[in-house]
């Protein structure tokens, strides 16, 4: 079963799942769905389903792990057993305690950790269902569920995958994609900074290829970015009686004491 | 506004919930923005409790330590109440075992913070009027930034609530309320109003609507 016999591009240059070669997958955010953690985020980005849940930021548990100067961030990324093809072992694999820390250190330089010295923040990303893409589905659930804990933050971390696939550069790898294309990059990114926090790649791309590789998901995430406020503002400012976040001024004064 | 928001630009101060990048001012916080002279802040709709100099709080014991009490007070922080600043007679040697019988672990206390600067753990004292065990009534836990809003503009909504349900609200600033009333009915409408106010209270008129809740429920009560 010859891998040359997989066809990821149709005549018209759609991939498999009917997109153009520049197009996201179907993707959904919802924010503060789980009461117990202080900030949730859930996120459908194509077949991904992924839950991140914040807590703290609170008490250094076990103590020896707080720092003087600023909290620590720590996360923890995990794929549920159902959540591919083939069971997965609960246990956290080597791939995990990878993307775990990867996203940590992405979403360091947009949370202000030093307004709490002494305290951790505790990130819990769970993949419900996989569908290639997870770490960065998974990040950007991670960041809207920071800013739902209401943990001051310098902005939202936006992130999303490009890749090659039959030697074209393409948006957003699906499954069958990422399995039998020739290469993926992960991007991770801040709008506001101009700033990349995560990239990272596996296969081969010519430096033209990557340099538009990037383009597009960076690109990409300043859609997804664009999602995330849409998300925050449905949960925050809408729902309160179709207050619209524009008349932030009376709100706010009724909001002073 | 949604962290990262540009707020304003040009010769502002960053207030609180904001930082400056240059001259523009962004958000760093989901919030409501405002403007009060010169200064740009956020107001946020939720948060952890961080403790201030002076806070009224309620919290609960979770250790007896050498010299006073561990306490719980809903912060990254766990305060300590030290035996000298409870109003108790002194002079007689007391130890670990007599603590226990002043507080006990999972008591609750009204208690006032008399030192914090985030390098050393809050201080707690009990001394002074209001302050001490708590023994009766219902406890509502909300997030701390509503905690204003629970009070109203000069102290308006509290007014409304402690005269409506004949009940006595105490909030503490770490988003834990107590509410004593004369009998768990009073409660459980006081509190019920304390978690209306916090779900809606981003809405205009809520004081009359909670006013509305209350004479419903008082209503109901004296039917059954």
């Amino acid at each position: 079963m010859g891998d040359e016999e997989v066809r990821l591009l149709d005549k018209n240059g759609l991939r498999v799942d009917g997109r153009r070669l520049d197009e996201l997958r179907p993707l959904k955010l919802e924010v503060g769905l789980l009461d117990k953690a202080d900030g949730s985020a859930y996120i459908e980005h194509g077949k991904n389903k992924i839950l991140a849940a914040v807590y703290g930021p609170r008490e250094a548990q076990p103590r020896h792990i707080a720092l003087a100067d600023r909290a620590v961030l720590r996360c923890r990324y995990h794929m549920a057993p159902f959540s591919t093809d083939e069971r997965k072992h609960p246990a956290p694999s080597r791939r995990e305690l990878e993307l775990s820390k990867v996203i940590r250190e992405a979403l360091e330089p947009s949370v202000m950790t030093e307004y709490f010295p002494r305290a951790t923040i505790d990130i819990f990303i769970e993949v419900l269902q996989a569908d290639a893409g997870t770490r960065c589905a998974g990040l950007t659930a991670a960041s809207l569920a920071l800013a739902d804990a209401g943990i001051p933050m310098r902005e939202l971390v936006a992130a999303c995958a490009a890749g090659k696939v039959e030697g074209k550069v393409a948006l957003d790898l699906s499954d069958i994609e990422d399995k039998k294309g020739d290469a993926d990059l992960p991007v991770a990114f801040m709008p506001k900074s101009n700033a990349i926090c995560l990239l990272q790649m596996d296969g081969s791309m010519t430096e033209d290829e990557f340099k538009q590789a990037l383009d597009i998901a960076v690109d990409a995430c300043r859609k997804i970015h664009e999602m995330q406020r849409e998300a925050l503002r449905q949960k925050y400012f809408i729902v309160k009686e179709g207050n619209e976040a524009e008349e932030e001024v009376p709100a706010a004064a009724e909001v002073q004491q | 506004m949604a962290p990262g928001e540009l707020l304003a630009e040009g010769p502002y101060f960053a207030g609180e919930n904001t930082y400056r990048e240059g001259t523009k001012v962004f958000s760093a916080r989901i919030g409501l923005a405002d403007v009060i002279g010169n200064k740009i802040v956020v107001m946020a709709v939720k948060g952890v409790y961080i403790p201030r100099l002076d806070d009224i709080v309620i919290g609960r014991v979770t250790d007896i330590r050498m010299s006073g009490w561990q306490v719980d007070i809903c912060a990254p922080y766990p305060a300590m109440l030290p035996m000298s600043e409870t109003p108790m007679q002194r002079g007689r040697d007391m130890g670990r075992r007599d603590l226990g019988k002043i507080y006990g672990v999972g008591d609750l206390m009204i208690a006032q913070v008399i030192a914090f600067d985030r390098t050393r753990d809050p201080l707690l004292t009990t001394k002074g009027r209001g302050l001490g065990r708590v023994t009766s009534g219902r406890v509502a836990r909300i997030t701390p930034a509503k905690i204003p809003r629970i009070i109203g503009k000069k102290g308006s909504m509290i007014t409304m609530l402690k005269k409506e349900t004949d009940v006595d609200i105490i909030p503490g600033q770490n988003g834990v309320i107590l509410a004593v009333g004369r009998n768990p009915d009073q409660e459980r409408i006081a509190v019920e109003a304390l978690y209306m106010i916090e779900r809606e209270a981003h809405t205009s008129g809520l004081t009359d609507r909670v006013k509305a809740m209350i004479t419903e429920r008082n209503k109901g009560k004296s039917v059954v």
